[in-house]
């Protein structure tokens, strides 16, 4: 049976002052002036993995289409090579409006919950947080159990691989001055007057 | 002029404009009127909505005759735009012109401050400072300094050759100086032109000829104006004329020198074929070159070079004798009245954006190259091929290749579009390739641009929105070996594509020339930010400078088509045949005098006059200036070390009264330091 | 020459091998380098993905470090370390509430940054600061024959070029040449290898890295030279994940400071070049014949 679907915007969908939002990121207020040309998508290794193109996302963005652009693979899928931003004739700084949504996106919780790509983000993140540094093999398991297990056994010749060549380590890797990077992180506002970690 | 002065008393009428909204919005004009009405002198004191409008002048007029004013104060804008309005009325209200000061309280005050109070403060010092001055001026006539009717026009191209023609088919005597060996300039490289596909040659020649043919316009090829001195009216331009070793006159463009000389084959780029052929060092420009009189290159021909050839370009021309190498570079002295700038742009250097490949892989070519190619006088007789002589299957025409980019060129070249849609077109009609123009918007404004556009549409010329990122050599999948492939999102479509061609014509920008900033600074005209030379006003003086009797027309003031630079230069050449044909400049009676009395003979004001307007009088012992040419700059004024040079307009008490005037504090009313009469 | 070091998690984890040619060649070459004392992780780009300003903080307590202990030169061998370091930086100069953010988080751990250090990757020291005058002079079994693809990728050039150029980088050609090898014409030398996704979704990243060693392998390369251990990673340890979607494509990939621990004579196991999943082996007994 076909299902057919209505696609329509309501000016309710958008949500209004999202872009001034993201434009006000350190150097993304030049998305204002974006053209569209398209030189972003053209160049860009992923753009054609992603739902929307990177030049959707700066449409969506500039017109407060925040669900949409938040909801969407691209701005995980982003491997910040930065071809765009160096490729624009108008000098946007398009990977750090991605970065700008992914950190919005994790903030509000919306994002596919079994991708690893934020999953890699938030445990990552966590990790240094706790440790200071990042132990690969730990990070990866984390990021298998929550995501799926399976495609792990995919990474079997590498595992394997790693190990014989020696390039594998058990040991857990962490700073020493643990109290200093705690002590400077606590310091950071996350914008709500505590300092509290992201989800 | 009638002084009207009553028993040697200064009788002032003030006025200041609201300027609808755009004085009055911050300024209180009418507590200003009310302060000026108690300074001591001032008869009339008036605020009106519109000064410069007819009734605003008449208020000026009535007051005149009825109160028998003696000096007139307007504040108003710019005296740029107005002050010239207001000596007029003041002069036909019965006054000497020169009693009157403007002063600037809105461009100078309304426009640039938002707080009421303080912005009225100012008004109210500045309105002070002028009926201070106003006191000590003088009644001054202007000078009529007659115009030279001659024109030099600078550049060759259809600009420059209309402009000429326009200028001598009017009975006036015109120069032309071009740089290179003939006129013609770009567009006697291109094939068709838009939209009519009109032959290039075929309408720009018949012009070339006229220039060549017309008894108004001598024709300086191969010149350059290296130093422009002077003012409107009377510029002294000196110009240097490039050897071509072959006598002008005597050449009868039979090229059998080119045939005859030592280097067998061509060796060097061909300018006119954009580097796509050779030449030899003996050359002419193109077989329709005005004038068609061969060329030799001194950088490459061993005669002028080393002094060592078998010159049998000289046995060629045995009968005629035409080559002739003891010439020498030759500088020539011109007086002219006007100076019209046409000269043009250049292309935008494609190897600047090198992701599109231009020097890399020999199928990238500029669209330059691609109309010599199109050009059946071309390097390859027409045909459209790649390097290797094959026909094309699939052509990409990348636009806005250094254009619309901030990392480049930030403006638009305007013309791109159309002359891509052109060439898609030719591309279509000599060979059976593919064409896609790859675009980010398609600017087709003129008239017949938009049906040109459907042409393009219904000949089956693909067009994608999406700018391309890059031209790559790497194939993904099989119809992409050995061909160069586009990658681009196809943003109408809503996908990325890969698309093979053989063949990529790169849409260059146009810049300002490589010595626009030298060529302005001689000329005396400024440039926009992005170097284009500047008009007078962007609507409503587009083909005027900044400097009286330089005007230009063309590409130099930025990019535009044919049509446009053809009906820039019908203007310009309007514009200087007014002021020919008025006859004369009426000049500022700013000039400098001396007090005899107080010279001293020193001669330091002499050498410092750019305008050799001051002479030593041997008898006498003083120096003497010369009104008519003295163009009022002020430097032997300061300069003078016993004060004895005054200038008109500038007097030492005209100027300390209005700082007396705008320096005085708080509310006082009176202008201090002024005695009355 | 005298320099700090950052090694970042990855050369201390999956890519070792990097910093055991590395250490090597540099003390090869006269050059000073200490291990910045007690570093963190810089951030890399997973850090930013969640907050940016902690991020701007915990890279420049690094910053601090060096600034403090000095030498004020920070060499930083993994390009996406070279990238955040670099970036902390600008913001801190360019962003004032980036700044206020890090000096008051600095404070409260009694350390400051006033902008003094400066970020280097060692393929600028080697080439800038050492010359490859100095580099050739060192040179005793030149790579002849040895035809190299040299692949920078992208966060060395992009998008801080400071020491090449970002679109035809030509540091790691000419010291690949200096060191006797055959650089080959490589246009994808910065096209992205696939960084993370490799990873995280195999089908898109590792079809970037499949299209490197398929161009490496049809102009003519033995081997592939990075800059990156990332890079690295993507390009060494997929190859049968590649072969299984699209094909096999079998070339080596070592850093260039493993290329230069050879043409220095230094032992291939010395500078981990038994440590490459896909060996050098081959090309190795060739050129370690002497």
């Amino acid at each position: 049976m076909m299902r057919i679907k209505r696609t329509i915007k309501y000016e309710g969908d958008r949500v209004r002052g999202f872009g001034k939002e993201i434009m006000n990121v350190p150097g993304c207020a030049q998305l204002q002036s974006c053209i569209q040309c398209g030189t972003c998508s053209g160049t860009c290794p992923l753009s054609i993995y992603m739902d929307f193109s990177p030049r959707q996302v700066v449409a969506l963005v500039r017109a407060d289409f925040k669900n949409e652009v938040l909801r969407s693979l691209t701005i995980w899928l982003c491997a910040s090579c930065y071809a765009c931003s160096t490729e624009c004739p108008r000098q946007i700084p398009i990977t750090d409006i991605m970065y700008a949504l992914k950190q919005r996106a994790i903030k509000e919780g919306i994002y596919p919950r079994r991708f690893p790509i934020p999953v890699v983000a938030t445990q990552f993140y966590k990790m240094v947080r706790h440790h200071g540094r990042v132990t690969e093999l730990t990070l990866a398991m984390k990021m298998f159990l929550r995501t799926d297990w399976f495609a792990a056994l995919k990474f079997w010749r590498l595992g394997l691989g790693v190990i014989r060549t020696g390039r594998f380590s058990l040991r857990s890797e962490h700073i020493e001055n643990h109290a200093e990077l705690d002590a400077m992180l606590a310091s950071v506002d996350n914008g709500n007057g505590k300092a509290k970690e992201a989800a | 002029m009638n002084t009207n002065q009553k028993n040697g008393e200064i009788r002032i009428g003030f006025y200041i404009c609201h300027c609808g909204h755009n004085i009055a919005g911050v300024v209180d004009c009418a507590a200003v009127a009310q302060y000026i009405a108690k300074l001591p002198g001032v008869v009339v004191s008036r605020d009106y909505k519109y000064m410069c409008s007819d009734p605003g002048q008449e208020l000026i007029q009535q007051d005149i005759r009825e109160h028998q004013l003696n000096r007139v104060v307007v504040a108003a804008c710019s005296p740029l735009l107005h002050e010239h309005t207001f000596r007029e009325a003041v002069a036909a209200g019965g006054l000497n012109p020169f009693y009157f000061q403007m002063v600037n309280i809105r461009e100078h005050d309304a426009w640039v401050h938002t707080d009421r109070a303080e912005a009225t403060g100012k008004a109210k010092s500045l309105a002070r400072a002028a009926v201070s001055r106003v006191r000590f001026h003088r009644a001054l006539e202007t000078t009529r300094v007659p115009i030279n009717p001659d024109v030099l026009v600078v550049g060759g191209g259809i600009a420059g050759i209309h402009t000429a023609l326009t200028v001598a088919n009017s009975g006036k005597k015109v120069f032309l100086v071009e740089r290179d060996p003939s006129i013609g300039g770009h567009m006697a490289k291109f094939d068709k032109t838009f939209p009519t596909l009109d032959c290039a040659a075929c309408i720009l020649t018949p012009k070339m000829s006229a220039v060549r043919s017309h008894e108004n316009i001598t024709l300086w090829t191969y010149s350059e104006v290296v130093k422009v001195e002077g003012y409107v009216g009377n510029y002294k331009v000196t110009v240097k004329r490039k050897p071509r070793y072959v006598n002008e006159e005597l050449c009868a463009g039979c090229l059998e020198c080119i045939t005859a000389c030592v280097f067998k084959e061509g060796k060097y780029p061909d300018e006119f074929n954009v580097g796509l052929s050779k030449r030899k060092p003996i050359y002419i420009p193109f077989a329709q070159a005005v004038p068609p009189v061969v060329v030799i290159d001194p950088e490459r021909c061993l005669q002028v070079r080393t002094g060592k050839c078998k010159k049998t370009c000289l046995e060629a021309c045995a009968d005629r004798h035409a080559i002739d190498f003891s010439q020498k570079e030759e500088l020539v002295e011109i007086k002219v009245g006007n100076i019209i700038v046409a000269t043009g742009f250049k292309l935008f250097d494609v190897k600047r954006m090198p992701q599109y490949g231009y020097g890399r892989f020999p199928n990238v070519i500029t669209a330059i190259e691609l109309e010599r190619l199109v050009n059946s006088s071309g390097p390859t007789s027409g045909e459209i091929v790649l390097r290797d002589g094959r026909p094309p299957k699939s052509v990409g025409i990348v636009l806005c290749v250094g254009s619309r980019d901030v990392k480049t060129n930030r403006w638009c070249s305007r013309t791109c579009c159309m002359h891509s849609m052109k060439l898609a077109q030719l591309v279509r009609e000599h060979t059976d390739a593919d064409v896609t123009v790859f675009y980010m918007d398609i600017r087709a404004p003129g008239k017949g641009y938009e049906e040109f556009y459907d042409k393009s549409l219904k000949e089956g010329i693909q067009f994608v929105r999406g700018r391309v990122a890059e031209v790559a050599d790497w194939g993904m999948s099989p119809e992409e070996e050995g061909m160069m492939v586009i990658r681009v999102e196809d943003t109408l479509a809503g996908f990325v594509r890969r698309i093979p061609v053989d063949m990529v014509v790169l849409a260059a920008g146009m810049e300002p020339q490589a010595d626009a900033p030298e060529v302005r600074r001689m000329f005396n005209m400024s440039c926009g930010t992005e170097g284009w030379f500047l008009e007078k006003h962007p609507k409503l003086a587009p083909v005027s400078t900044f400097t009286d009797g330089v005007f230009i027309a063309g590409c130099c003031q930025g990019p535009k088509d044919i049509p446009d630079s053809v009906a820039q230069a019908g203007a310009a050449a309007a514009e200087a045949m007014a002021l020919i044909d008025k006859g004369y400049i009426e000049q500022e009676p700013n000039t400098a005098y001396i007090a005899e009395a107080d010279c001293s003979g020193c001669k330091s004001c002499l050498p410092l006059c750019p305008y050799t307007a001051i002479t030593f009088d041997e008898a006498k012992q003083k120096a003497q200036i010369n009104g008519a040419l003295c163009k009022g700059c002020g430097t032997c004024v300061a300069a003078c070390p016993s004060g004895s040079i005054s200038q008109n307009l500038f007097e030492d008490a005209q100027i300390f009264s209005e700082i007396a005037g705008v320096m005085a504090e708080g509310d006082e009313v009176e202008a201090p330091g002024v005695p009355a009469g | 020459m005298k320099y700090s070091y950052f090694p970042g998690c990855c050369v201390k984890g999956l890519g070792r091998s990097y910093e055991e040619s590395l250490l090597p060649v540099m003390q090869r070459l006269g050059a000073e380098v200490t291990e910045l004392n007690d570093w963190n992780c810089c951030g890399a780009t997973a850090y930013i993905s969640v907050e940016e300003r902690k991020a701007a903080v915990l890279a420049a307590r690094n910053l601090a470090i060096a600034e403090k202990t000095g030498p004020q030169d920070l060499m930083t061998p993994c390009s996406a370390c070279y990238l955040v370091l670099n970036k902390t930086k600008h913001n801190i100069a360019d962003s004032p509430e980036i700044n206020a953010v890090v000096q008051r988080a600095l404070g409260n751990a009694h350390l400051a940054y006033k902008g003094n250090v400066k970020v280097r990757h060692p393929l600028d020291i080697l080439v800038h600061d050492v010359g490859l005058d100095v580099i050739k002079e060192k040179v005793v079994r030149p790579l002849k024959g040895l035809k190299v693809a040299p692949y920078y990728g992208c966060q060395v050039v992009r998008p801080y070029a400071t020491f090449d150029d970002a679109w035809n980088p030509t540091t790691m050609d000419r010291l690949l040449a200096t060191l006797g090898a055959e650089v080959i014409p490589y246009p994808l030398k910065t096209k992205c290898c696939g960084g993370s996704l490799t990873g995280t979704v195999p089908e898109a990243g590792l079809r970037l890295a499949y299209i490197l060693l398929k161009e490496a392998v049809r102009r003519g390369a033995d081997v592939i030279a990075v800059v990156c251990p990332l890079c690295q990673l993507n390009l060494d340890g997929y190859h049968d994940q590649i072969a299984r979607r699209w094909g096999a494509e079998r070339i080596p990939t070592v850093y260039f400071t493993q290329l230069m621990g050879l043409a220095f004579g230094m032992p291939p196991e010395q500078i981990g070049l038994n440590r490459n999943l896909i060996p050098m082996k081959p090309l190795q007994s060739e050129l370690t014949r002497v």
